[in-house]
């Protein structure tokens, strides 16, 4: 049950991108095609899950040596080889998706997210459902998991709607970014109407 | 002089990273729930900017130019781990606020767009006043949110009230009104520049 409540929790009540704030760039940047919002998704979910474990093993290092300082430099460095590894193995293995997410692919080094997720999952002060104490492997890749589709929902339901605003005439002051974020403010608010679920 | 000038006002006017640059939107809508806070993330991060933009253009003829990158996110992640040190011993009560979002300042676009787009080009002083000059704009927009955000939400400005709190819009404070207060803000400066 305290898993299924995870994926409740971090998909709905606890929206990484309209609760937490973070993965703003790509939520913004790559909306405006659902077929490159799915890519996206698909390419965090995969890094995020995988990254958040090997970071996750990677404190008990940090933490067994003393070295807990050199958290942020560790982890940023390790994300960024993930990275670049599966663009390697993207370009051999798809390359039509490698084509379609472009250069959003090594962008996702710098999302934030990723690296949220990773320290979060790592000091165990993420949220679980029900006060439970946040730790243990197994809760901490279930939560980057969740997290992932909570961004991947996210992404795809805003480059939904950002699709159909596209054929509507927009002010001219409020054309581009504007509109995106009072659109994205609209579906926060709709978001909020989850909390106090879990 | 006047080259020096041109690039302080830069990053504050013309290519202001928020409103111009549209960069680092993830600390610009979570920390400025209020004046204060907002002010205190825009200064951690010019400190960041400043030191690693210094840095990157001492080193820039050092670094090999396929690495340059990898180089310059361990430089950034170095002062963003000094950065992290400092505020826990001498402002806790802020670390503790502005909390993920300090070790986040690594994925700030603007830092690592500052290293790629000015500092590898140019020499200390001029780099220095980019990071600088960047660095204020960014204080001063998320400060500027932050006061409103906190003016419509709790009816104060760094703490100082102007009217009641009871009339004010809590929602202003929670993450949607993130999102609305700086799509209007945008929509505003956009309206006044290309007119």
């Amino acid at each position: 049950m305290i898993y299924f409540l995870i994926f409740i929790s971090a998909i709905f009540v606890n929206n990484i991108v309209l609760s937490q704030f973070l993965g703003i760039c790509p939520f913004l940047g790559v909306s405006k095609k659902i077929d490159t919002a799915l890519g996206m998704s698909a390419a965090v979910t995969f890094v995020l899950t995988l990254a958040t474990v090997v970071t996750y093993l990677l404190q008990k290092l940090l933490v067994m040596w003393g070295v807990e300082f050199l958290q942020t430099i560790l982890f940023i460095l390790v994300i960024a080889a993930l990275v670049q590894m599966i663009e390697i193995v993207l370009k051999k293995v798809s390359p039509s998706l490698y084509q379609a997410l472009g250069v959003f692919l090594p962008l996702i080094t710098t999302n934030c997210c990723l690296l949220g997720v990773a320290i979060l999952v790592a000091n165990g002060t993420y949220k679980m459902p029900g006060g439970a104490p946040a730790e243990g492997l197994l809760n901490g890749t279930l939560f980057a998991f969740a997290t992932a589709l909570g961004f991947a929902l996210a992404l795809v339901l805003f480059a939904g709607i950002r699709e159909q605003l596209s054929m509507n005439k927009v002010p001219k002051a409020m054309q581009g970014t504007p509109i995106a974020l009072l659109t994205a403010g609209i579906l926060a608010m709709a978001f909020m109407g989850f909390s106090g679920v879990v | 002089m006047n080259n020096a000038i041109k690039t302080f006002t830069n990053g504050i006017l013309k290519e202001n990273p928020t409103f111009g640059l549209v960069l680092g939107m993830c600390p610009t809508l979570a920390t400025t729930t209020s004046a204060l806070n907002g002010m205190s993330m825009g200064l951690a991060t010019m400190f960041v900017l400043v030191c690693s933009n210094v840095v990157i253009s001492l080193l820039k003829n050092v670094i090999p130019d396929k690495v340059r990158i990898p180089a310059f996110i361990v430089v950034i992640a170095t002062f963003v781990s000094i950065l992290q040190l400092l505020m826990q011993a001498y402002v806790p009560a802020i670390y503790a606020t502005l909390g993920l979002f300090i070790p986040l300042i690594v994925v700030n676009c603007i830092v690592l767009g500052r290293a790629e787009a000015f500092a590898c080009k140019n020499n200390v002083g001029l780099s220095a006043i980019d990071g600088l000059g960047m660095g204020l704009g960014f204080t001063l927009s998320l400060t500027v949110i932050g006061a409103i955000r906190e003016l419509l939400g709790t009816g104060a400005i760094f703490g100082a009230h102007i009217y009641d709190g009871q009339y004010g819009a809590l929602i202003f404070v929670l993450a949607p009104g993130a999102f609305i207060c700086l799509g209007y803000i945008m929509a505003l400066v956009q309206k006044l520049l290309k007119k």
